[in-house]
């Protein structure tokens, strides 16, 4: 194995990658180079990407080591690889997100805010990553590009919609990837791809340059197979963008320097009620080891989060209708047919149903912020089950066959609906597939769940080795 | 509308995708049908929960 290939699919990539490339030790070209001889070798199987940028990759990793050369400042993440979901805009590329209507447009003709802060901190973008179409998606299956594989077992669903964003992480490829999150799609794959992520909070990270899905509820935020190569990516992503409409008018705030506090002083409990039952018996047990690492025993209940989870779904189903409501009376028939029937429903939503849940969502966030009053961080499941086998329908929780697709997003629905930054950290089971938790923060409190992720992978609890 | 006292899902689909100007293939009706039946089963668990007249949403829009 080359000394390039060793820190691509070592522990901690980007970090290591970032410092090797910084102190001359390798060429970012020779990284680059490494990553897509990879990505050749192996997305046959995986199919995270959908379009490799290896021109502009090689470009932009030259750029870095000329800036070195020059005695100039690389950035944090210098000759770091990465690629994003393919709704976020890359110039030279028709920003597809997951569908076919859109890869017809004219192509994007300069790059999203997240890919050009990205750029500025050294990293080279090596594509575009498959998702399910237009982000409806919690499986990483798509009818025009086929599904992401998971890593792990290529017979099962990456999780969605950033499907090909947790398997590219996953197998190596790259060491980082920008997800978009609207109810689940960075936590569901970082869970079922057995990586670590980041859902920011609500307004954190631009989204300017992104394909939108649901405007009250979509966010971006980085994946990656340690913690600190993910505070690293979150830090250069976040930041105001007047160019966002929600972005916050905050200053960045940057996570990284505080992580090796671990979890000493922060207050814990385990999300109680809604969050302890309705998965599989291996997602609460996944909850109960990280808890009982921590030593936490305290318990505290959500209120009415299964009403929080009803009004994601119907926001989500109004909004993501009226975004393509001309798209789907003009040519319906080139949606994905897993997700068109959902749309056209959404569409035919009264308004309502949609201001009562606007309005229940500001009832719920004024109850769950007064549970951060009493502790810093609750740990809830990621997702009630592993990886589902590609194509898998239903299946049986608790005795009672439910929808796969509907379903893979209970736990994390009712944490998005109200913006909470969230981190996933993933429980390896020896023998079996990954599953990940959620550590659940206050809002603009990212530091304080990347704090106890990080507390969770020192102690070995959580990891996130690249698959064989 | 309250799902508690049956109401008929498909005229409304019909009516509101005429609304809408989306006319669609009607192998594809049951599905829309089915999935509108099942969103206002879910919506009625906040439908449902008391709110006062001062909860109101919190956008985010700035003029």
């Amino acid at each position: 194995m080359s000394a390039a290939e060793d820190l691509l699919l070592g522990d901690g990539p980007a970090e290591r990658i970032a410092a090797a490339v910084r102190a001359g030790k390798i060429a970012a070209r020779a990284v680059a180079e490494a990553a897509l001889a990879h990505i050749a070798a192996k997305d046959c199987v995986v199919n995270a990407f959908t379009d490799v940028t290896r021109e502009r990759a090689l470009a932009e990793a030259d750029a870095v080591d000329a800036a070195r050369a020059a005695g100039r400042d690389p950035g944090p993440l210098a000759g770091v690889p990465y690629a994003v979901k393919n709704l976020v805009d890359i110039a030279g590329l028709p920003t597809r997100a997951g569908s076919r209507i859109n890869r017809e447009r004219p192509s994007a003709v300069r790059d999203g805010a997240v890919v050009l802060r990205m750029k500025a901190a050294g990293a080279v973008l090596l594509g575009a990553l498959n998702m399910g179409e237009y982000a409806y998606d919690f499986t990483g299956e798509n009818a025009h590009d086929g599904p992401s594989r998971n890593p792990r077992d290529p017979g099962r669903m990456s999780g969605g919609s950033s499907g090909g964003s947790g398997a590219a992480v996953a197998a190596g490829f790259v060491p980082l990837a920008v997800g978009s999150d609207t109810n689940g799609s960075i936590r569901v794959p970082s869970s079922l791809c057995g990586i670590f992520g980041l859902k920011p909070t609500f307004g954190r990270v631009s989204r300017a340059g992104s394909f939108p899905f649901v405007a009250s509820l979509d966010h971006l935020g980085p994946l990656a197979r340690s913690v600190r190569d993910l505070a690293i990516a979150y830090d250069a992503m976040q930041g105001h963008d007047s160019a966002d409409p929600v972005s916050a008018n905050r200053h960045a705030e940057p996570a990284a320097p505080a992580i090796e506090q671990g979890a000493t002083g922060l207050r814990i409990a385990v999300a109680a009620g809604y969050f302890e039952r309705g998965g599989a018996p291996e997602a609460h047990q996944a909850v109960e080891v990280a808890a009982a690492s921590l030593g936490v025993s305290r318990r505290i209940a959500i209120p009415e989060a299964h009403r929080a989870r009803a009004a994601a779904y119907v926001i989500t189903a109004s909004e993501g209708g009226a975004l393509h409501r001309e798209r789907l009376a003009a040519r319906a028939a080139d949606f994905d047919p897993a997700t068109r029937d959902r749309f056209i429903a959404g569409a035919l939503i009264p308004a309502a149903w949609y201001v009562q849940a606007q309005r229940f969502r500001r009832w719920y966030r004024a109850r769950v912020l007064e549970l951060f009053r009493e502790v810093h961080v609750l740990l809830a499941p990621a997702t009630p089950v592993t990886a589902p086998a590609l194509g898998q329908a239903v299946m049986t929780l608790g005795g009672t066959e439910i929808p796969v697709r509907a379903n893979l997003g209970l736990f994390t629905q009712p944490i998005s609906f109200i913006g909470l930054p969230a981190a996933v950290a993933p429980l390896p089971r020896p023998g079996g597939l990954p599953i990940g938790i959620q550590i659940i923060a206050a809002p603009w409190c990212e530091a304080d769940a990347l704090r106890v992720a990080y507390e969770l992978e020192r102690r070995g609890v959580a990891r996130a080795p690249a698959a064989p | 509308m309250n799902t508690k006292t049956p109401f008929d899902a498909e005229g409304y689909v019909d009516a509101a995708l005429a609304a809408l100007g989306l006319e669609v293939n009607p192998e594809w009706k049951p599905g829309i049908i089915a999935h509108f039946r099942r969103t206002a089963e879910i919506a009625q668990a906040f439908l449902d929960f008391p709110l006062a007249d001062d909860d109101e949403p919190a956008p985010v829009f700035t003029p």
